[in-house]
């Protein structure tokens, strides 16, 4: 219990912060710092995974987002019949092109021996196959883009409930771990990081560009919920009635009938929204809570003693017999699966997909400093992160404003400075976020909570 | 099954100009406790990364049980029973003492995540199997006072002889020690080299043992081979060895003797 | 004459454009090189780096500007680069002793300081936006053009323009002067020559009494020119917005690894791989075609290989392409 007093103390000092957000400022934008914190939290155990498991460095962490994104879209929307009549067919025979082109390159690897003669005929294998693909999938794309554009113009997607996207989304991230691997993992770790960071602005100029199946930058809006809708809620007697309850202290000292049924109104509206923000903060804390156990679990088992070996010491584990390139491989899928789901989870509570808003400060660099903050290769810590950076990004910007009204507090509104500094606070925020990060690196270099080694 | 356990076969090794190990042949009869002296920087390190897959070759082949096992990757070599140990001490610094034995067993259910995930009760079997052989080992090291301890806190002694145990872990056929006495006390030495003889005997491990120490290699070893400047330099019994005009010189310059150290 | 139109095109769109643009890498990825090869890490703050040099750059030039101080036909950036610099190494001399220099003593592993090196990115870039903003800024002034593709046309009877404009002369021209004064610098001085000796084997060049505290200091001076003049060029050449800095790190270090990174020869030249690549496979060829094929092949399409959307994907191709096939680089060799 000792051993765990700063991990309680932490966390609670975190919820009083989100409580205080809550009475101070409202109940809504504490539940929406909240769910970012959670899925943060999802987020920062996938990269943990990587790095603190296994000391990889993925900076590539956006592009699995968006692909975790990406499959909230094409599993929940509905298909879009006229897209697929247009050109349905010219994108299958493409698909099944890249098919053919793999299957050739296997076979060519499998059957000659390594020389230059085979690694000539492959590129030209690559490069006659991509533009052979591109020529026949062009009159498709430039089909499905033109049907209805403003709406649609793309294939759409399963019409499913779209919180099977959280698996389908793990399941495109690892796909696109398992390839990224196998070219760059064994690479320095330098090295790796700027290669998984190349992918990762590769994957989103794809998401971005190609159209005909994730509409780009036109944005996709109006996902299904897992959630109910507020409209509704707000005409349904079973949720007025509570609203009703929950606030029957405040609402009897109002006197005048129709004042009170005005008040009532407002609060119900909402209440509405708190009450679906609460149905995501249900959801994406099951799903937290289930991978905290799953890799806790996971890191007190022989796979997790021979991850820690491995990250200790790859050469003397590789000559007591593990497979370090494996294990690394399978790391890296499976953190990257993390956070996969992370980014269906993300595109599901907002209800959009917009490929434009994914950018590397964001999605893979804030990530990474909640995990060295939080406190790499503990998983309780790296969700400590996720929440205590996630707070002040999100609260950065009032509390810097606060900040320079105070400092400033002499000198008049009209003075240059001043208002450019204030125009300015949207800023602050990387200014907290970096110093933070240096700070924790230089003061306290294994984070908030540090990795326990526990020894049973 | 041939008479040779590991032969290698003009096997060399360049690191930019440097020939650490050139053209070297040797044979390696199964049973024996086959010794590997030579001066600092003979090759004899080199040696045993080329032959344990840790480095690429430059040159020549390893023949491993009547199997060619050049440039294979050290963690296959490992299911085929060649083991070794590093000159400089090669621990899992944040895993316990009893930690770095038991992660050593191969095909360990609990290694595959979704068995260490979903089948506990399977896991924790073979946990208690392997945790038993741990101590076995820890306590035949005279380590069992440290078991819970860190690695990574071990003296430099200690984590040589967690090296050897971690050998001790599962059945091998060849072993190659890399200095596992250098820093090692006298009395422990003793065990070491009971321990060794052991092995060799009961369970028909094949050592082939770096060391400087003479008196060591004297007691345990039949054969040994000097090495120099990347090469053999000389084969045969150490008593020969300590007369041999050849070795004397390349260890000590012309006119020297080698001492035994006491 | 089609096919010295066709020609016209190709330095034109292809052939000037990459020059310049890889001038720019080219600078970066010396940079970067430097870093790596003395300081032993990959700076993830090389974008922003730049973008704080040319922002400094960009203030001296408005400063000037509102003095009515001008080089006439020449940009009054170029008098401005200067102070930039100034400012750029102050800034970055601070870094290093708040944040780097700890490390250093520490010893600590690359990785560490890549890590580190980010929060200097963060803070950075938040500087950066809090100075001057993060929209786009356009600093050029002075003669646009040395020539314009109608003068050209007139001039030649060709259907095809040839466009020079001043900022890629002055490019490529600052690009040479600068370089060949590093090499020499390297190469002939003694303090040049220690720091290569530094970046062979640290120890040895400490037993042989080398100050390791000058080396750092040089190291620095030296990054801070090459980042301000190259992002200043770029900034003068396109435009300056701090989000496209940062993106251009990637570029810069694919550039870097290519020429086998510690190698300021081999970065010099991989800037100019990149950028060739990336032009040449994202140009559309029709036209060019259209000059040199009869009319009856024509191709109907834009002949064009790569979306220039995917530019980042050809550095990712050459970096993983050189990496697989040659780990330390293209222009391996001597290092620094
Ligand atoms: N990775 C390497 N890179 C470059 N040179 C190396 C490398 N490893 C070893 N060498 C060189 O190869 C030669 C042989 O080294 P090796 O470690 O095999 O010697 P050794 O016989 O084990 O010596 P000792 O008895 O001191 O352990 C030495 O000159 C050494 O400097
Ligand atoms: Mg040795």
């Amino acid at each position: 219990m000792r051993k765990n007093l700063n991990v309680i103390a932490a966390y609670s000092i975190m919820m009083v912060l989100i409580l205080m957000v809550g009475i101070f400022q409202s109940w809504n934008i504490a539940l929406s710092i909240f769910n970012l914190c959670l899925i943060s939290a999802v987020m920062t155990m996938g990269a943990n995974i990587q790095w603190g498991y296994a000391g990889l460095i993925n900076f590539g962490i956006m592009g699995y987002t968006a692909l975790g994104g990406l499959a909230a879209v094409l599993i929940s929307v509905d298909p879009v019949q006229e897209a697929w009549r247009a050109g349905g067919f010219d994108i299958l025979m493409s698909l099944w092109l890249i098919v053919v082109m793999v299957l050739v390159i296997r076979f060519v690897l499998k059957r000659f021996e390594k020389s230059k003669i085979r690694t000539y005929s492959i590129a030209a294998i690559i490069i006659s196959g991509i533009l052979l693909i591109r020529f026949s999938a062009e009159p498709g794309i430039e089909a499905i883009e033109a049907v209805d554009p403003a709406k649609t113009g793309f294939l759409g997607g399963f019409g499913l409930p779209i919180i099977f996207s959280w698996i389908v989304g793990a399941l495109f991230a690892g796909g696109l771990a398992f390839i990224v691997g196998k070219v760059a993992l064994g690479l320095r770790a330098d090295y790796l990081a700027i290669a998984t960071l190349l992918i990762s602005e590769i994957v989103i100029a794809i998401i971005k560009h190609e159209d005909w199946l994730t509409r780009g930058v036109k944005n996709v809006i109006g996902l299904k919920r897992p959630a109910p809708y507020e409209v509704d809620l707000q005409t349904t007697d079973w949720f007025i009635k509570l609203v009703e309850k929950f606030n029957s202290g405040k609402l009897s000292v109002i006197e005048n009938l129709a004042d009170r049924q005005a008040a009532l109104n407002q609060l119900v509206i909402e209440g509405s929204s708190v009450f679906v923000k609460l149905c995501y903060s249900g959801l994406f804390l099951v799903v937290v809570i289930i991978l905290l156990i799953l890799t806790q679990k996971a890191l007190y088992s022989p796979w997790g003693r021979m991850m820690r070996a491995i990250r200790d010491n790859e050469e003397a584990a590789n000559a007591m017999g593990k497979n370090v390139v494996k294990q690394h491989l399978l790391i890296f899928i499976l953190g990257s699966a993390i956070v996969g789901i992370a980014g269906a989870m993300l595109v599901t509570q907002d209800g959009l997909f917009t490929p434009g808003s994914y950018r590397p400060m964001r999605y893979t660099f804030l990530i990474w400093v909640m995990v060295i903050v939080g406190g790499s290769g503990n998983n309780f810590g790296a969700i400590l992160g996720g929440f205590v950076v996630w707070f002040l990004w999100i609260e950065a910007a009032p509390i810097s404003l606060f900040l320079i009204n105070f400092f400033t507090a002499g000198i008049p509104e009209t003075n240059a400075l001043k208002a450019h500094l204030i125009e300015s606070v949207p800023y602050f925020r990387f200014l907290l976020m970096g110093l933070g990060l240096l700070f924790i690196m230089r003061y306290r270099p294994k984070g908030i909570l540090p990795e326990k080694i526990e020894i049973k | 099954m041939s008479e040779n356990i590991l032969e290698i076969n003009n096997l060399s090794k360049y690191f930019g100009g440097l020939a650490a190990v050139s053209d070297c042949s040797i044979k390696v009869k199964r049973g024996t406790i086959t010794g590997i002296i030579g001066p600092n920087g003979s090759g004899k390190t080199t040696l045993f990364n080329l032959i344990a897959g840790n480095l690429k070759s430059s040159g020549g082949n390893v023949v491993f049980d009547d199997e060619n096992i050049t440039d294979v990757p050290s963690y296959e070599l490992f299911s085929k029973g060649l083991l070794r140990t590093f000159q400089i001490a090669h621990e899992f610094s944040n895993l316990s003492v009893l930690e770095n034995l038991m992660m050593v067993p191969g095909n360990q259910s609990g290694e595959k995540i979704m068995t260490a995930l979903f089948k506990p009760s399977l896991v924790a079997q073979e946990e208690a199997v392997v945790k038993e052989k741990a101590k076995e080992v820890v306590e035949f090291l005279n380590l069992g006072h440290l078991s819970n301890e860190l690695a990574g806190n071990l003296s430099g002694g200690q984590k040589k002889l967690l090296e050897l145990g971690r050998t001790m872990m599962v059945d091998a056929k060849l072993v190659l020690l890399d200095e596992v006495g250098a820093g090692v006390n006298r009395t422990l030495l003793k065990d070491l080299g009971t321990a060794i003889e052991k092995l060799n005997k009961e369970k028909g491990y094949t050592f082939c043992m770096i060391e400087h120490d003479m008196d060591f290699i004297g007691r345990l070893c039949d054969p040994v081979i000097v090495m120099a400047e990347g090469s053999v330099l000389f084969e045969g019994s150490v008593e020969e060895a300590k007369k041999d005009e050849k070795v004397i010189e390349s260890y000590l310059g012309r006119g020297s003797k080698i001492k035994d150290t006491n | 004459m089609d096919f010295v139109n066709a020609i016209i095109l190709l330095l034109n769109y292809i052939f000037i454009p990459a020059l310049t643009y890889g001038s720019q890498l080219a600078l970066g990825a010396i940079f970067v090189t430097l870093i790596y090869g003395i300081l032993r890490f990959a700076n993830f703050a090389t974008g922003d780096m730049m973008s704080f040099g040319t922002m400094m750059t960009i203030l001296f030039t408005w400063y000037f500007q509102s003095l009515g101080v001008s080089l006439g036909v020449l940009p009054t950036a170029l008098l401005a680069i200067p102070f930039g610099i100034i400012f750029m190494i102050f800034y970055m001399l601070l870094i290093d002793k708040f944040v780097f220099k700890y490390y250093r003593n520490q010893k600590s592993p690359p990785v560490q300081f890549a890590m580190v090196s980010i929060g200097v990115m963060f803070v950075t870039q938040a500087v950066v936006r809090i100075i001057i903003g993060p929209g786009d800024r356009r600093f050029f002034d002075g003669e646009k053009f040395i020539i314009k593709a109608r003068e050209f046309k007139e001039m030649t009877g060709l259907n095809e323009g040839l466009a020079l404009k001043s900022t890629q002369v002055i490019t490529i021209f600052v690009t040479i002067v600068l370089v060949s004064l590093l090499f020499w610098f390297l190469n002939r001085t003694k303090t040049g020559k220690s720091m290569k000796a530094y970046s062979d084997n640290e120890d040895l060049a400490l037993l042989s009494g080398i100050d390791p505290k000058k080396i750092v200091l040089v190291t620095w001076v030296i990054a801070g020119i090459l980042a301000t003049i190259g992002g200043a060029l770029y900034g003068l050449d396109k435009s300056f917005k701090p989000f496209t800095y940062f993106n251009n790190m990637l570029p810069i270090f694919a550039a870097a690894i290519v020429g086998g990174i510690g190698n300021p020869f081999g970065a010099f030249l991989g800037g100019y791989v990149i950028a060739f690549s990336e032009i040449l496979l994202t140009y559309a060829y029709k036209k060019f075609f259209m000059y040199i094929l009869p009319e009856s092949m024509e191709p109907s399409s834009l002949v064009q290989l790569l979306s220039t959307d995917y530019k980042f994907a050809v550095s990712f191709s050459i970096l993983v392409i050189v990496l697989i096939y040659r780990p330390s680089g293209i222009f391996k060799g001597k290092v620094l």
